[in-house]
């Protein structure tokens, strides 16, 4: 009486000892362990039994049993390899179409692909010239005050820098550097704007940027010495010759110690000259500048740190926080954190405000990469499909080779072979199609090309090549598995019993997969433009339209008002300190009667003629009156309504004549303007005023009236030139200012509508090559049912059917999927969203819907309208 | 004589298989030293030391037919060749040669 064996074996552990075990010896060495486990289930029970299988397949891991690898003749496997070679060429040309559609769909989605590795390697090689490259570090802060969410900042203050030179070993150099040196500078009565930053002595030790003449070790030792780049050497003495020359700062004369070759393209820090920061403390010390030497003067100030050799970063970090903690007082609001960077996360890294030069977010690249490899993968589906769809076809030939001899691996290394090869070719068009794309990807940004080529290096083509193999083999993966598997004498036999149709569904979701991609990524383009265009035309509650902003630059603005103002085009002019809704913001602290409840109040100064000027809507009170010549008063102040509920001001009419104390100094509420945008249309209103201080007005508002625009702008440069010819006239209209403020998001929705575009043609391509093959396995069946009576409609119904279906799986997944991520996560954040409607979710549904049914009504009409004689005569 | 030297167990495992006549496999085998011998036999050792002889030529083996037990796996039966049959019989020999010329009072007492 013997108990049925119900019990098995781990199946894994019968795998491994199948993997090693030679086959001569495998079977009734299975057979015995499965005898004695069968044994041990009945006498020590399933577990142990168990365990002692593991443990005996382990233990016969002997010399004896295992397989020998085979080590085959070099040359025939170049002979193998060659034919490899050989029959994957064939089946290209054999196939023209799918292989176009393969091999295109790869080209595009590469063309990303390329595209991406280019910049990232691009950014990568930032900063790397420096010799101490790896040793560098930056000092970035976190800010704290209570309410508010921590803010990253890239700067620090000078007090931090200083601390951190005296009191912190491990440490071979920190350089401050200060980023307020923009002067004009003068040469024997010539006269040139000229960008420049403040740096300690030892710049020159922690960053290689290369000295053309001058002593690196002293040439911002001494105060009042510039380093010039050449290019601003030559701009200023005609030649790179300038050192031991001077140059005039206003009234100050400066000595140029050095010449520094032009910081390179890959470098975060750009200059045009440098100062000796020296200069600048001595004359803050001198003038008792508190302000210079606050812990919390951290908005300007870039400290760089040299590590030795075999540094320790985070016995430096420790020191840091020991320095915090001795500047952040108990009883502070405000506490301030110190953080080491890399050299290398600086252009590539977290988003940090304030930072020195270009930088890129991490996240935009994670998500930049996630989406090309989306739009890869979706290529690879491609070329999955249509081989396994073909696979009927080929299973012969598979077969025979298995028959004359090929191992399962040999098979499978054939068709990874035959798809790394149309990778391979995929890539060198999509290299072709990267170059074509490039300048556009460039342009996106205006600022980009000074930082990005895009050109690859050696090295970059390597990854090329790795691209080209990594997709080849992420195609080939599954089609290759399939063949191998393939059993010979079923296919030689009988090709119909293939269990082809099992894939059928594999084949389905992968379709479905590639159309809710595309129908993703343009709802994406539709919300997003949506939210663009409702940003560029939301009501901000005061008028922008036809009013050009010009940056004074310091120049007096009674002049130039004198001079524009005679151009009868102007018919209204204004100043102001700052551009509102675009982003820029000035806030200082405001309290009413409580001392110990105060906010920030965001606000403008602006001239009397502002409010009017941009149509704002005063409620109550007056606006401010014509200033006095020589009147300095900047007591008086107009709110908006926010600032009222805020304080518990009461009514506007009320509220006029109350005081506010704004940083310690009373002003007198005179009138209370409607709420309007001031910030950024994801930011809600707040608190806001504007305020009148003549000193500090950065800008004309010009009023135009005029048919012709440009005529009248070149009119309004040449104005300005005879006020100041150093600057060039820097003016823009409101709107393109506003337009500029939205800039990212009109560039994330070329850069979505362009992976769209590139998804719904790999979707496109396709789902015809399996419209094709759909269509032509079933032509004998449709050329009966034609002979039977069908009509061509109904035939083209039947053809399509299955694939609408899956589009409208795909669309019914897709739309509430792109509804949710921006309605809960992108925009999630916005103040202001466009309302998300009808139209944006299903018009870019319905179009890629479209042109699916396009490549499937192209072939499945032709089916239909053949004739059935010639099909079924063929036979 | 290299390679015709027969290790103990080798002799063992010889012998079961000539005692086991046709039913000779790994499994069985273990059991049947198991029980004279009674010490603990392992299979991976028989298994080895079948291999061995194998290699050696004094036995040979046929794959049996499947059946329901072993998981449907077939049975490998071992038999002597005549070389390992002239093998075991040679190492007797030499064996008993070699108790002829011991004196009896060695093991005076032992053997009753």
């Amino acid at each position: 009486m013997k108990e049925q064996p119900t019990y098995r074996p781990p199946r894994w552990a019968e795998r491994l000892l199948e993997w090693y075990c030679r086959p001569e010896l495998l079977e009734d060495l299975q057979g015995d362990l499965i005898e004695y486990f069968n044994r041990n289930v009945q006498e020590k029970g399933i577990r142990a039994a168990r365990l002692v299988f593991v443990v005996d397949v382990i233990k016969f891991f002997r010399p004896y049993t295992v397989k020998q690898p085979k080590i085959s003749h070099p040359m025939h496997n170049l002979t193998v390899l060659r034919n490899y070679f050989k029959s994957a060429a064939r089946s290209l040309g054999k196939n023209k179409l799918f292989s176009t559609i393969n091999i295109l769909g790869m080209a595009i989605s590469m063309s990303v692909g390329l595209l991406l590795i280019a910049f990232v390697a691009d950014l990568k090689h930032f900063d790397a010239f420096h010799a101490g490259y790896d040793r560098i570090y930056r000092v970035i802060n976190t800010w704290r005050e209570p309410g508010e969410e921590p803010g990253q900042f890239a700067s620090t203050s000078i007090l931090a820098g200083k601390r951190i030179r005296e009191s912190a070993p491990g440490i071979e150099e920190a350089v401050i550097i200060n980023r307020g040196f923009n002067r004009d500078l003068s040469v024997e009565g010539k006269k040139l704007p000229i960008k420049g930053l403040w740096a300690s002595e030892n710049f020159f030790r922690v960053f290689s940027f290369e000295l053309l003449s001058g002593n690196p070790e002293t040439a911002l030792k001494t105060p009042y010495s510039i380093v010039l780049s050449e290019t601003a050497a030559r701009k200023l003495f005609n030649s790179a010759d300038a050192t031991g020359k001077t140059v005039d700062i206003d009234t100050t004369r400066y000595t140029v110690t050095g010449v520094v070759r032009d910081p390179p393209r890959n470098s975060h820090i750009q200059f045009e000259m440098l100062g000796s920061l020296i200069t600048m403390d001595n004359r803050m010390q001198a003038a008792q500048d508190k302000h210079w030497l606050s812990w919390t003067n951290m908005w300007n100030n870039y400290v760089y740190l040299l590590l030795p050799e075999q540094g320790d970063p985070e016995a430096v970090q420790r020191q840091l926080q020991v320095i915090a903690d001795q500047e952040n007082k108990p009883g502070d609001k405000v506490t301030i954190d110190m953080h080491l960077q890399p050299l290398s996360k600086v252009v590539i890294g977290p988003s940090l405000s304030n930072e020195l030069g270009f930088h890129i977010q991490e996240l935009l690249i994670l998500v930049l990469t996630g989406l090309a490899f989306v739009v890869i993968v979706s290529a690879c589906f491609n070329y999955t499909n249509l081989s396994v769809a073909r696979a009927l076809r080929r299973s012969r030939e598979v077969g025979i080779r298995k028959v004359v001899g090929a191992s399962r691996g040999q098979v499978f290394l054939q068709f990874l072979v035959e798809s790394v090869l149309i990778a391979t070719l995929a890539v060198v068009f999509g290299y072709l199609m990267f170059l074509v794309i490039r300048p556009g990807f460039l342009g996106i940004d205006a600022h980009f090309s000074d930082h990005v080529t895009l050109r690859p290096a050696l090295q970059t083509y390597l990854y090329f090549v790795l691209l080209a193999v990594g997709v080849g083999i992420l195609a080939g993966i599954f089609p290759a598995l399939f063949f191998s598997r393939i059993d010979p004498v079923k296919v030689i036999k009988d090709i119909s019993q293939l269990k082809l149709f099992r894939h059928v569904n594999v084949r389905k979701v992968l379709i479905t997969f590639q159309f809710a991609l595309s129908i993703c990524f343009m709802v994406a383009v539709g919300i997003g433009y949506k939210q663009y265009s409702y940003s560029l035309n939301f009501d901000l509650g005061f008028n922008t339209h036809n009013i050009l902003n010009i940056n004074m630059q310091g120049n007096s603005p009674e002049l130039l008002k004198r001079e524009v103002g005679e151009l009868p085009e102007v018919t209204g002019i204004s100043a102001s300190m700052m551009i509102p809704s675009v982003g820029e913001t000035y806030s200082a602290t405001v309290k009413y009667q409580d001392p110990m409840d105060s906010t920030y109040l965001y606000f403008n100064n602006v001239d009397e003629n502002y409010i009017p000027l941009h149509e704002h809507e005063l409620i109550a009170g007056r606006n401010f009156r014509p200033a006095v010549a020589d009147s300095t008063d900047d007591r008086e102040i107009i709110v908006n309504e926010k600032t009222l509920q805020r304080f518990g001001l009461g009514s506007p009419l009320e509220a006029v004549g109350k005081e506010l104390a704004i940083e310690g100094e009373k002003v007198q509420i005179i009138g209370v303007i409607r709420d309007f945008h001031h910030g950024k249309l994801d930011e809600p209103i707040r608190y806001f005023a504007f305020r009148r201080n003549p000193e500090q007005l950065r800008y004309l508002n010009l009023q135009i009236a005029s048919a012709d625009m440009p005529a009248t702008v070149s009119r309004l440069q040449a104005a300005w030139k005879k006020i100041d010819a150093v600057h060039p006239f820097e003016a823009r209209f409101y709107d393109e200012e506003i337009q500029r403020a939205y800039a990212e998001l009109s560039a994330i929705i070329k850069i979505i509508g362009f992976l769209a575009f590139l998804a719904i043609s790999i979707a496109s391509l396709g789902l015809l090559g399996m419209v094709v093959f759909t269509t032509e396995t079933r032509l004998k069946e449709i050329s009966i049912r034609k002979v039977l009576g069908a009509t061509e409609g109904r035939l083209i119904f039947l053809l399509s059917r299955g694939f609408l279906y899956l589009l409208i799986a795909a669309g019914a997944v897709a739309i509430p999927l792109t509804w949710l991520l921006f309605d809960r996560v992108l925009f999630a954040d916005i103040v202001y969203r466009a309302p998300i409607g009808f139209i944006e979710l299903f018009s870019g549904a319905l179009a890629v819907i479209g042109i699916a049914l396009l490549a499937i009504s192209s072939q499945t009409i032709r089916v239909a309208r053949a004739n059935p004689a010639e099909t079924l005569g063929r036979e | 004589m290299k390679g015709t030297n027969l290790g103990e167990f080798e002799e063992l495992v010889m012998l079961t298989i000539a005692a086991l006549t046709t039913e000779a496999y790994s499994v069985a085998i273990c059991d049947t030293l198991e029980k004279h011998a009674g010490r603990k036999v392992r299979l991976g050792v028989v298994h080895a030391v079948l291999n061995r002889l194998e290699s050696k030529g004094y036995i040979k083996s046929t794959l049996g037919e499947p059946t329901n037990e072993r998981g449907g796996k077939r049975k490998r039966f071992y038999l002597l060749t005549n070389t390992g049959k002239s093998a075991l019989v040679r190492a007797r020999e030499v064996r008993e040669q070699l108790w002829n010329i011991i004196p009896d009072f060695v093991f005076k007492g032992l053997i009753g």
